[in-house]
């Protein structure tokens, strides 16, 4: 626990779609344990690509991702199922089955450590189960255990989302857009438990996130990418109004640095979804 | 954002030339809907004639073929007696039917799992899928069976066979939709967890799609007791065979009962899988 030596080393990440598009252009970053850090950037600028490089729900083209000192890009299938085993995820639209009840879903986390069958027919160990109740206590829902999660509010059901990512006894949580679908209070909520995470639990978050503030609330370090390229990366404390002109192209910001009041005016962004870096002009 | 002021629609002034307009307009309207019905009537004269279909004699004949078939068809007291005979056949079509649907439907989701465009294997197999489904589909059930004929004889299982291989093709149409439809985000959440791909399948594919593969096969069901009366006329067997066989020798009675009996148990089946799909809906 007092390792504070990178868990996550990522050089030179490389993504080419068809063609020349490069979602990810010579991406390297690092992230420590039990670290918060934040990626922001407009949408298409290669966020989500760049989580789902690093355990590989998108084969990267080049470029090296060493995870708890083992490289990633290189596993066959089954080493990079062990692997998986440790790198947890969550979602935007929190992506849980809506026919199971919370339980249910929270015990999918486990399904990385079991045999085929057992996982499929869903025979959980005692321990798992134990766990899974336990992580859901952590998240505030133990009374929704039993509820399916089509009746829940999207605060919950994210929350829901985190707790089968805990499930999965992480050293990493990969969290893309958590906040983009909720409203302030439920962001917030979701927010300071993921920072509950990073500070009790010891687990590194890697954040994609579209609402700066919230970005320089909450986290250790801050990445800016632009265009599949990293443009920025510091403490809250260093981004000021030139970084985010770099990292969302010409929008009128008011308020930074000093204040830390930037305007919502990004989140405009989160409604064009997947509109590329060339609606980032919405002001 | 503050509301635009709108500008005014139209030239102002032009009252009366606007209300020349419309009267021309409809006037208009009506000589299309005259021209139209005459047109009808032209082509329905000359279409009629070159297939000597008279369409006033066919009117005059119409009540006394419903009034034949009634008298004729109508069971009577005595037709109760064949209930015996009926109800046996009637069961094993019902069951025909049963099991051609759910069989059809466990090789119909594999068949469409594999060749989903979301969660298949991928390759060549969603092509190789959808050419399959497609062969089945298209083939009528009553080209199975008679082809089936010469292969398994006059059995139950040949009229089986005929329902399985078109409802196998139907569904695997259905289901492959159904699993293209679905939110592909969960299982993807499932793959980041490391999950393989069967427990992906057990756990994420057949929890979101099952509403709807239980529906189709409800409807499946429905479709096939229809039809199994139409493939045992062919086949010799079940429900359809014994209607052919009391119309043949001119028990119209009978053949109406065994008639009624098709309808109520058909209506009952939609009635029931309604019900089931309101519950589970």
């Amino acid at each position: 626990m007092t390792d504070k030596g990178n868990l996550l080393e990522v050089r030179g990440l490389t993504k080419c779609y068809k063609g020349d598009v490069k979602a990810l252009d010579n991406v390297s970053i690092d992230v420590r344990r039990g670290e918060f850090v934040t990626i922001i950037g407009a949408s298409g600028a290669g966020k989500s690509t760049l989580l789902r490089c690093i355990n590989r729900l998108i084969e990267p083209t080049t470029g090296t991702v060493a995870f708890d000192g083992r490289e990633m890009t290189t596993l066959g299938k089954h080493d990079l199922r062990l692997a998986r085993q440790r790198i947890s995820m969550i979602f935007q639209h929190y992506n849980l089955v809506y026919r199971m009840t919370a339980i249910e879903n929270v015990l999918h986390g486990r399904l990385g450590y079991k045999s085929t069958l057992a996982g499929a027919l869903g025979l959980y160990s005692e321990d798992e189960k134990a766990l899974a109740f336990k992580v859901l206590d952590q998240v505030g829902l133990s009374d929704f255990a039993y509820t399916r999660t089509d009746q829940l509010s999207g605060g919950q059901k994210q929350r829901v989302g985190i707790a089968r990512a805990l499930v999965q006894e992480p050293l990493l949580m990969l969290c893309d857009e958590p906040i983009a679908s909720l409203d302030p209070k439920s962001s917030r909520t979701v927010m300071e438990r993921l920072r509950w995470v990073a500070d009790e639990l010891n687990i590194a978050c890697l954040v994609n996130l579209h609402q700066v503030d919230f970005a320089l609330e909450f986290s250790d370090r801050i990445i800016g990418l632009a265009k599949g390229k990293k443009v920025f990366e510091g403490t809250p404390d260093e981004v000021n109004e030139e970084v985010v002109h770099e990292v969302y192209g010409d929008i009128d910001i008011e308020g930074l640095p000093g204040d830390r009041m930037v305007p919502t005016i990004v989140q405009a962004d989160v409604a064009g979804g997947t509109a590329g870096a060339s609606s980032t002009g919405v002001a | 954002m503050a509301a635009r002021k709108l500008a005014p629609l139209g030239p102002n002034g032009g009252a009366e030339d606007s209300l020349a307009k419309t009267n021309a307009f409809f006037r208009k309207k009506t000589l299309v809907l005259f021209a139209m019905v005459v047109a009808f009537f032209v082509i329905n004269g000359v279409s009629g004639a070159f297939v000597e279909f008279d369409f006033v004699s066919a009117a005059v004949d119409v009540p006394a073929g419903i009034v034949w078939m009634l008298s004729e068809f109508a069971p009577s007291a005595s037709s109760l007696e064949y209930l015996d005979s009926i109800m046996p056949a009637l069961g094993s079509t019902i069951l025909a039917s049963v099991a051609s649907s759910c069989i059809a439907a466990v090789f119909s989701f594999i068949l469409a799992v594999l060749g989903s465009r979301s969660v298949g294997i991928g390759g060549p197999m969603a092509l190789i899928v959808r050419a399959i489904a497609s062969i089945f589909r298209n083939i009528p059930v009553v080209a199975w069976a008679l082809v089936l004929l010469f292969s398994f004889k006059q059995s139950e299982f040949t009229g089986f066979l005929a329902l399985f291989l078109t409802s196998f093709g139907y569904l695997t149409r259905c289901f492959l939709e159904t699993i293209d439809e679905m939110s592909t985000g969960p299982i993807e959440a499932l793959r980041a967890t490391g999950a393989t791909y069967f427990q992906i399948v057990v756990q994420a594919v057949i929890p979101m799609s099952v509403t709807s593969v239980i529906s189709w096969v409800l409807y499946m069901i429905e479709t096939n007791i229809r039809d199994a009366t139409l493939v045992g006329i062919l086949t010799g067997t079940g429900i359809g065979f014994v209607f052919d066989v009391y119309y043949k020798s001119f028990r119209y009675d009978v053949a109406g009962l065994t008639l009624v009996t098709i309808v109520i148990v058909v209506i009952a089946c939609e009635t029931l899988s309604n019900y089931i799909r309101r519950r589970i809906m």
